[in-house]
């Protein structure tokens, strides 16, 4: 086993980490308080090649390893959560699915410019009725000539209302179960799609995530992805896969959030020493440096897995155990970083209560925790 | 056999720059010790009365380099007329003012020369093995350097306000001596075309005697007036930290920091800086060091040697007032 | 328009300094990074090949550590790379990596030398200068705008007080400024192509000279730390008591004003 990164990763991780420190932080907090999407740090990641990384280079991408990408992630995310769930989204849920069930056409078309960062793209496939229990989708989608008709509505979609191309799901027929579920992929624009409730969100508010509203809207025959009935496979692989991504950003998460700890920790004094010179706190600082170390391996193993391993059924236990213990990592650590940076940790002066905001959401969405530990189950128990 | 030290004097417009007069006063008290002639160096044109100024500082001898093709600065002309008069008189030790002007000459003089150079220095004592020995501060000023030449003549450049300039003796004289100029064509091959010098009511921050500098906590360009009244009361310059700049509210030629200016004033005013080691590497050698700042933990607190912790908008204002006072 | 930018991998700025048992700087666990003012200087030749086309070769001075700076500059943009790593070369003063980058820079093609005003860890501002002598070429230094034109180069140069315009001809060297440009961050199909690129190893006998050719002028250098500035005192007190108390410590204690 290595565990050494290699020079690439090294200098990805330096160039992602520079940009975030310089680029990305002076306006976190703002972008936060408001809301507000980052467009322009979109487009400027777009520039660095952070919108492609595991894509070929025939279709715009960078053709860099899963490790590479979790790495991407991982660093946006140690800055701002917000734009490396932008990143994440936009290349695990709607690029990849396109890269692995798309024909060529639908490749050329789509995989290309969302490799490249000229189009954003987001992933329709919850519903109200339709969290965990991802097969009850009630979206519709009827066959009429050379288009199908699709009707319903997705929420909680990340990159809603910014993204141009979007990979849905709907129900095709009810007999038949997940097997009657199909997934498209639609552009913006598209009559009769358009975009409802913006969510308010507790953390990764500037991540944009929208209610998506399909009334009769008319897809082309030729954007149907994989055969009909492949929906739920669709689905599921995309989660899979996405789940570094998510994994990834918890890690980000908890490292930036660690290291505000440790800094602070250093600086301040209380009863005549510093904070760091507290055992009480050492132990904090140890134990968050533990967790956040394990969550790294495991990550990083799932991201090894996912680019030498090219079926996702073995890869799906490894992906699902990063996801669960990155996100309660995240959530552990950012919880006892507030608790060591006190009263200030608490307030909008330090970054520590945005990530712990922010840490919440990796242990919902993408697969609940709980899922994720219904993936490992089914997984360990049929071995 | 080597003989003298030799200041290269700096003149803009035919006044003397300070660090000049700084190496001369220093110079004096080796040449003193050692019984070398102290030589200084004046290159321009039309420098003749310049000589009487120097004599003054403490030279025993001057030579006067009058050109029309040194009336400006050029690397080239400067160099090669150096290297000439260098080669001829075989001094022990040349030192020059690290300026822009020195940092620019020294090093092409000293490969001309085939010698080596200790940039920069803040320190200097004679040496009995190499004349002089050199201190010189390295990464940033968080470690120093000591180091001395082997070759000859010793060559070295010297930040300003290291040492103080003695008190002018204007009965003393100097033997004056002109030399020609001796530029190969080869050296001028870069032509000067415009010069644009701002002008400022304010010293130049690097041989500034006391800086007000605002940080990050100036919260925005309007805010430096608050500064800027401050130090026309007590005749400072005006800096700013890196982050000031990075956020556009001052322009970059303020800066005084690891990738701005170094500075080595008396008196540091530090308002609303916290303190980032790039910042130090920039005015740590300053030597009154006080700090203003809201955060009591601000890294600044703990190298200075006044700190209040306040709102620079309320102290600074008071602190203009109080300096009238005094002035 | 062939560029060659001479290169040096330094500490990060922020690295804390320690000397060890044997009197040199400790570099064990220090960030190593292209020195920022050479940075300058790689993003400008960038900027002129994009413009003019040719080929953009960094020169570097050191040990194996640096050829991971010389690959960031690949991956920025560089076509190819130069390292000199000559196990004589512990103790290389500015005279004598002048000498040995001049020799190494005079086996390329180039049309203009580019290179930092100054190195963040020695922080001499000597070599590319000397380094141009060597060369008989024209020397520029500290810029902070280039044009070139045909075989014209027109620099803005940083002067005390302000700073003045130079026409001068290529070849030439010209090192930068801070404000010269913003260096552009290495993009991920920059890194991924980096490794590809050609980067040469020389030694000093690759280049024709023995290290007696190039012994140091200077004796080696002994470092040492500063003294740690004595403890301040912190002025309290209402803001106008404050103000008073401070204007008058600075005038009969520490007598700066």
């Amino acid at each position: 086993m290595n565990f050494q990164l290699n020079e690439d990763h090294i200098m990805m991780r330096k160039m992602v980490r520079d940009f975030a420190e310089q680029e990305v932080f002076p306006g976190a907090e703002h972008r936060d308080e408001n809301e507000e999407f980052p467009m322009d740090l979109w487009k400027k990641c777009a520039e660095l090649g952070l919108a492609g990384v595991t894509f070929p280079e025939e279709y715009n991408g960078v053709g860099a390893d899963y490790l590479s990408y979790a790495i991407t992630v991982e660093e946006l995310s140690r800055i701002d959560a917000s734009l490396g769930v932008t990143i994440s989204a936009h290349s695990s849920l709607c690029a990849n699915p396109i890269y692995k069930f798309g024909n060529e056409e639908q490749k050329k078309k789509y995989l290309a410019p969302l490799a490249s960062g000229e189009k954003m793209g987001a992933f329709g496939l919850t519903e109200n009725m339709a969290g965990s229990d991802a097969a009850g989708t009630r979206t519709t989608a009827v066959r009429e000539g050379d288009e199908y008709v699709v009707n319903g509505s997705k929420i909680f979609i990340t990159n809603g209302y910014y993204a141009d191309t979007y990979v849905i799901t709907a129900q095709m027929d009810k007999s038949k179960g997940v097997k009657g579920i199909s997934a498209f992929i639609l552009e913006k624009g598209t009559p009769g799609f358009t975009f409802g409730k913006k969510e308010k969100k507790m953390g990764i508010r500037s991540s944009a995530t929208y209610e998506l509203v399909f009334e009769n809207v008319r897809i082309p025959a030729e954007n149907l992805l994989g055969n009909e009935g492949d929906g739920f496979k669709v689905a599921m692989t995309t989660l899979d896969y996405g789940r570094i991504g998510i994994a990834s950003q918890a890690l980000g998460i908890a490292q930036g959030a660690y290291e505000q700890a440790l800094k602070y920790a250093k600086e301040r004094t209380q009863f005549g020493m510093t904070l760091a010179e507290m055992p009480v706190i050492q132990f904090k600082l140890a134990n968050m440096a533990i967790q956040i170390e394990a969550a790294r391996l495991m990550v990083y193993q799932a991201a090894y897995f996912a680019s030498e391993i090219h079926d996702n059924r073995k890869i799906s236990k490894y992906t699902a155990m990063a996801k669960a213990f990155a996100g309660d990592t995240a959530n552990a650590v950012t919880t006892e970083a507030v608790q060591v940076l006190g009263g200030y940790g608490y307030t909008r002066d330090y970054p520590v209560e945005r990530m712990m905001r922010d840490a919440k959401i990796t242990q919902i969405y993408e697969g609940t925790n709980e899922i994720q530990r219904v993936v490992v189950a089914n997984n360990i128990l049929k071995d | 056999m080597a003989k003298g030290i030799w200041i290269i004097v700096e003149q803009t417009k035919l006044e003397i720059r300070k660090v000049s007069l700084e190496l001369l006063s220093e110079a004096r008290t080796i040449a003193d010790k050692t019984g070398e002639p102290l030589v200084a160096v004046i290159l321009g044109k039309g420098i003749a009365d310049l000589a009487k100024t120097v004599a003054a500082y403490g030279a025993d001898k001057v030579i006067l380099v009058d050109d029309d093709k040194l009336a400006d600065y050029t690397t080239g002309a400067y160099t090669s007329a150096l290297n000439k008069i260098i080669r001829k008189e075989e001094p022990q030790a040349v030192l020059i003012g690290n300026t822009a002007i020195g940092k620019d000459l020294a090093p092409r003089l000293a490969h001309r020369l085939g010698v080596g150079m200790a940039s920069d220095c803040t320190g200097m004592e004679y040496d009995e093995a190499n004349f002089l020995k050199f201190r010189r501060p390295v990464y940033g000023g968080k470690a120093f350097s000591e180091v001395a030449a082997n070759a000859r003549p010793v060559l070295a450049t010297i930040r300003p306000n290291t040492f103080p300039v003695a008190a002018a003796d204007e009965s003393r004289q100097a033997e004056v001596v002109n030399e020609a100029a001796e530029i190969d064509a080869a050296d001028l091959r870069a032509i000067v075309k415009e010069i644009a010098l701002v002008a400022s009511a304010r010293p130049e921050l690097i041989e500034a005697n006391v800086i007000i500098s605002g940080g990050r906590g100036m919260k925005g360009p309007e805010n430096y007036v608050i500064l800027e009244a401050c130090a026309d009361v007590i005749g400072a310059a005006v800096g700013a930290s890196r982050a000031a700049v990075d956020a556009g509210w001052i322009d970059q030629k303020f800066q005084v920091g690891q990738t701005g200016k170094t500075v080595s004033p008396t008196l540091y005013i530090a308002c609303g800086i916290s303190g980032a080691i790039q910042h130090l590497a920039g005015m740590g050698s300053s030597k009154v060091i006080v700090a203003i700042n809201k955060d009591p933990e601000a890294y600044i607190f703990t190298l200075a040697d006044y700190g209040i912790v306040g709102d620079l908008f309320e102290i600074v204002p008071l602190l203009t007032e109080e300096f009238k006072k005094l002035v | 328009m062939n560029i060659v930018v001479t290169l040096k991998q330094t500490f990060d700025t922020e690295a804390k300094i320690v000397i060890d048992g044997s009197g040199k700087i400790d570099a064990a666990g220090v960030n190593l990074v292209i020195n920022p003012y050479d940075e300058f200087a790689v993003e400008e030749a960038l900027k002129l090949k994009e413009k003019f086309g040719g080929e953009v070769t960094v020169v570097s001075l050191g040990g194996d550590k640096t050829e991971s700076s010389i690959r960031t500059a690949m991956a920025m943009g560089a076509d190819l790379g130069v390292l000199i790593n000559d196990p004589s070369l512990e103790n290389v003063d500015e005279w004598a990596a002048a000498e040995i980058l001049a020799k190494a820079v005079a086996q390329i093609p180039y049309d203009l030398i580019l290179a930092g005003r100054i190195a963040v860890d020695d922080g001499s501002s000597q070599v590319a200068v000397r380094m141009a002598d060597a060369l008989n070429l024209p020397s520029v230094s500290s810029i902070l705008k280039l044009d070139i034109d045909g075989d014209k180069a027109t620099v803005i140069r940083e002067i005390d007080g302000g700073s003045e315009t130079i026409e001068l001809s290529i070849p030439a060297v010209l090192t930068a400024q801070k404000g010269l440009n913003e260096p552009r961050y290495p993009s991920m199909m920059g890194i991924m192509k980096a490794k590809k690129k050609e980067l040469k190893v020389l030694t000093l006998a690759d280049l024709g000279i023995t290290a007696a050719d190039v012994a140091s002028k200077m004796t080696a250098p002994k470092f040492s730390l500063p003294t740690p500035r004595k403890a301040g005192k912190m002025i309290a007190g209402e803001p106008a008591e404050q103000a008073a108390e401070l204007a008058k410590l600075l005038r009969e204690e520490a007598k700066a004003i």
